[in-house]
């Protein structure tokens, strides 16, 4: 700076000296503070993935050992008899999940579909429905699966608790499928519909197969949920330990079983709990990892 | 490291550099200096070959079509290159006498002498205007109630906005006009009371008119704090700086700095006749 | 479908041909047929749980004492179990939750970040039951004798930690929760920070902040807004859990005095008692069924409406903005 400017420099050369002193001075601590703060994310990340480690090791290292042939093939016995398994929960928690993904798909992509196409008052309304309904507190579904079928048909059975399964993946559906076919760029629309095609031919073969990915990846997001789900179960299957094929009589599931066998005090009762938990994380874990890797690599295909 | 602290004799550093390019010696004050900065990001160099000095009082401005590495270069002057973990900066930077690389000198200390302006406006939307003006001062520990006001008015006044903000200092910053908030961003530095300030490409976002407030601004705030600006408008260049550094980008796809000298003799008798092709728009 | 009934190529698509209505229209009728469904969740719960209001009038829902072979139905300490245990729980989750999508968002190396915060998401997928069969038998006994020893120790003061060192009770419960819902908490507050514009960043960094400041100066009020939304859709999931819940919290119907007490949660309540009940009792359940619903929508609309507000999509809201 010149000499010239003394006059108007020195208050702004005043304010420059005090500002690089408490830059200074406070250097230290705000570096301390911030060291600090950043330790306590990392702190944070660490409490954060310590539980699943520590869950998945248990049952593992708990669930491993009931694996056997009988745990697979046969179905659940009493405490104390040897030889039992798990395969009635099995069967029962595939016809249930099967029948829940066969009503709740369809209908859900279809609703999905009319929502990515409609914006009147009605579609949003619905929309917000959808999203309000994967809010719903799974027993409260499970009370309306009791008063909608078992209370109709006065029996529990595989077909309420699908019922009740499918009610809570409908909306998972219904939203992952809005995305997907949202997702579908309006130009691949408009080029088909300018080459003369209909509406439904255009969803048919442009909207569809474009979101694809996306909508398989919702839909096995949606079964991963709906298997995990155990309070609805509880009050629509009643549980069976026999094996039972036939949806309109009572199941049993895998969820109900580790959840009945837990309390018990028996040691080959909750053996066999752990043995089913195990299946259970084990098949959940795989759909969620795959759904991720599937909408990875089909999104790289994509491009 | 020097004796004395004084930075060592510009002149005759500068002919050991100057085969690389075309390099006035500097009159007056020397606020920077650059010595054979090169940056490189992952192993692929960006810009290298940079020697030249930031006079004091001056307002230097990097010019050159675009990739040619003047954001990357300016960006080196206050270490944002830092939060960048592939990136390598080589070659010496000195604010004064200190070692704007070295491993003692803080980058956050750093930052409260060389201040920074973006292209695009990036005032704090949680924050009022008042609070962008101080934002910088808190964050250097500045508590003082007076000392705050005082920077923050002072600072607006510079900016030529303080008399259409100062009756809303507690509005959200995000009310102003673009230009205005500019100025804002612009104002939030100058309070900190740099020595030198890096503006990136200030007025590329904006309308005509508020890029002529800045240019104006940028002539007026220059006996404050000693300005380098980036800028791909050679009209710019010439209204407002007092130096260029004119940088091309090589066959090794990286910026090198062709040629550095006062304004107006760049633009009328460049050494180098890739300088005279650039500033008669053969290419930009 | 054959392309023998094209319109020319010159009309535009105003004109609808009879298959383009019937694709439109059944569109619509699955459209109004899931509204339906949605009207009949609601009738039916209503419908049911009226006996218990017209039998019991409204104030039941706050009486103390659930004791249905005396004919005294009360849901306040299930209530009451269902706020703590999701106070606990939300208590812990949200600085945790909030560390972590810090880490998350900007500490964690760049290679790293997608196995870590897939690790942090899976903990969504472990199934609830797992949850509780894991609370219940590996880690009660362990609270049981060490944590609740060591708590009470430090924080027996407050007067929260009376009573014997059980394991199971409301303690573990919201550990549980806890655990449970930091998945939510984290990925969505992860998603919040990510969206802040790196320019705030920058500007910030430019002026001399060290990373804390800019963190809690610009970019956390910056997204203020949708880590509020990701807290309350976190809330709501720990509210509506029950399996879990159901296997540690140790199933008292009173109003827990101390922490370490066992207690209930209405969905503990309903999944316990639902079995056996009939009658007044069975009308009652539906009754807490339906105050749970209540609550549960209040609290995710809330949610969503604050992280929607943000304009971002990883709740999962499929708004196609």
């Amino acid at each position: 700076m010149t000499d010239v400017l003394d006059a108007p420099a020195d208050p702004i050369l005043e304010r420059r000296q005090a500002v690089q002193a408490a830059a200074a001075s406070s250097l230290r601590r705000r570096k301390l503070g911030s060291r600090l703060a950043l330790g306590v994310c990392w702190a944070c990340l660490l409490i954060a993935v310590i539980p699943l480690v520590a869950v998945v090791v248990y049952v593992v290292a708990k669930g491993l050992p009931a694996w056997n042939v009988d745990f697979f093939t046969q179905p659940t016995k009493p405490e104390g008899i040897a030889g039992g398994g798990v395969s009635n929960a099995i069967v029962g928690t595939v016809v249930i999940t099967v029948i829940a993904v066969v009503v709740a798909v369809p209908f859900g992509l279809l609703c999905g579909l009319f929502l990515a196409e409609s914006d009147g008052r009605f579609a949003t309304t619905l929309r917000f429905t959808a999203d309000v309904m994967t809010g719903i507190p799974s027993i409260t579904v499970g009370i309306f699966g009791y008063i909608a079928i078992v209370r109709n048909f006065n029996a529990y059975s595989g077909f309420a608790g699908a019922f009740a399964i499918g009610f809570i993946m409908l909306p998972v559906i219904i939203r992952a499928g809005e995305t997907a076919f949202r997702g579908v760029p309006r130009s691949l629309n408009e080029a088909a519909m300018a080459l003369g095609a209909r509406r439904a031919t255009v969803a048919r073969r442009v909207v569809v197969p474009t979101a694809l990915p996306g909508v398989i990846t919702g839909v096995l997001l949606a079964v991963a949920r709906g298997l995990g789900e155990t309070a609805p179960l509880l009050l629509t299957i009643f549980g069976n330990q026999y094996l039972q094929w036939n949806p309109s009589k009572t199941m049993e599931a895998l969820p109900i079983l580790i959840y009945n066998y837990s309390s018990q005090p028996y040691a080959d009762l909750v053996q066999v709990a752990w043995g089913a938990a195990l299946l259970l994380m084990v098949v959940v874990l795989v759909l969620s990892i795959g759904s991720r890797l599937l909408a990875n690599h089909l999104g790289k295909v994509r491009r | 490291m020097t004796d004395a602290g004084f930075i060592p004799n510009v002149e005759e550093s500068l002919t050991v550099h100057a085969e690389k390019a075309m390099i006035d010696p500097p009159t007056g004050q020397v606020v920077m200096t650059l010595r054979d900065v090169a940056v490189a990001f992952a192993g692929r160099t960006a810009v290298r070959d940079v020697t030249f000095d930031v006079c004091a009082g001056e307002v230097t401005a990097l010019i050159g079509p675009s990739g040619s590495g003047k954001t990357t270069l300016l960006r080196a002057l206050n270490r944002m290159h830092d939060a960048e973990r592939s990136a390598v900066v080589t070659g010496t930077i000195r604010l004064g006498d200190l070692d704007v690389y070295g491993p003692d000198t803080d980058a956050t200390l750093l930052r409260s002498r060389v201040g920074m302006v973006f292209q695009r406006p990036n005032p704090f939307p949680t924050m009022s205007i008042y609070d962008n003006a101080v934002a910088g001062l808190r964050f250097n520990g500045v508590r003082k109630k007076a000392l705050l006001d005082d920077a923050a008015e002072s600072a607006l006044i510079a900016a030529a906005l303080w008399d259409s903000v100062k009756d809303r200092l507690k509005a959200n910053g995000g009310t102003l006009s673009g230009g205005e908030q500019q100025r804002l961003c612009i104002a939030r530095a100058l309070a900190v009371e740099p020595e030198v300030l890096l503006m990136d490409e200030p007025t590329s976002a904006l309308d005509p008119i508020a890029t002529k407030r800045i240019e104006e601004l940028v002539g007026e705030l220059k006996d404050r704090v000693t300005i380098v600006i980036v800028t791909h408008n050679m009209q710019q260049a010439m209204r407002v700086s007092d130096r260029c550094a004119f940088l091309l980008m090589g066959e090794d796809k990286a910026g090198g700095l062709i040629e550095f000298g006062p304004t107006s003799r760049l633009f009328s008798e460049p050494s180098d006749p890739r300088t005279l092709d650039y500033v008669n728009g053969r290419f930009g | 479908m054959t392309t023998v009934d094209l319109p020319p190529p010159a009309r535009t698509g105003r004109r609808r041909s009879l298959p383009d209505n019937g694709y439109k229209g059944m569109l619509v009728v699955v459209a109004l047929l899931v509204a339906a469904l949605a009207i009949w969740f609601l009738i039916a719960i209503v419908i049911q749980a009226k006996p218990a209001f017209s039998t019991l009038g409204v104030g039941w829902i706050f009486g103390k004492t659930w004791n249905p072979s005396h004919g005294q139905y009360g849901l306040l300490p299930f209530i009451l179990g269902t706020i703590e245990s999701t106070a606990i729980a939300v208590a812990l989750a949200f600085p945790v939750g909030l560390g972590t999508a810090v880490a998350l968002a900007y500490l964690v190396p760049d290679r790293l970040r997608p196995v870590l915060s897939t690790m942090v998401e899976l903990l969504a997928a472990v199934p609830s039951v797992v949850y509780g069969l894991w609370g219940l038998i590996v880690l009660a006994p362990v609270f049981a004798s060490t944590v609740e020893p060591f708590l009470t120790s430090v924080l027996g003061w407050t007067g929260l930690f009376d009573g014997p060192n059980r394991g199971v009770g409301l303690l573990l419960a919201g550990v549980i929760l806890f655990i449970m819902i930091l998945p939510t908490m984290v990925a969505i507050s992860r998603d919040v920070l990510a969206v802040v514009p790196y320019e705030q960043v920058e500007g910030a960094m430019a002026l001399g902040a060290t990373r804390w400041q800019v963190l809690r100066k610009v970019v956390l009020p910056a997204a203020r807004t949708g880590i509020l939304g990701a807290f309350t859709l976190a809330t709501g999931r720990a509210l509506g859990e029950t399996v879990a819940v159901a296997l540690v919290i140790g199933n008292s119907p009173y109003i827990a005095h101390s922490i370490k007490s066992p207690a209930a949660t209405i969905p503990s309540l309903i999944v316990n008692n639902f079995g056996e009940s009939t009658g007044t009792e069975l009308s009652a359940l539906f009754g807490a069924g339906l105050v749970l619903l209540v609550i549960g929508i209040l609290v995710n609309s809330a949610a969503r409406w604050l992280v929607w507000s943000t304009g971002n999509d990883s709740a999962g809201v499929g708004i196609g903005r």
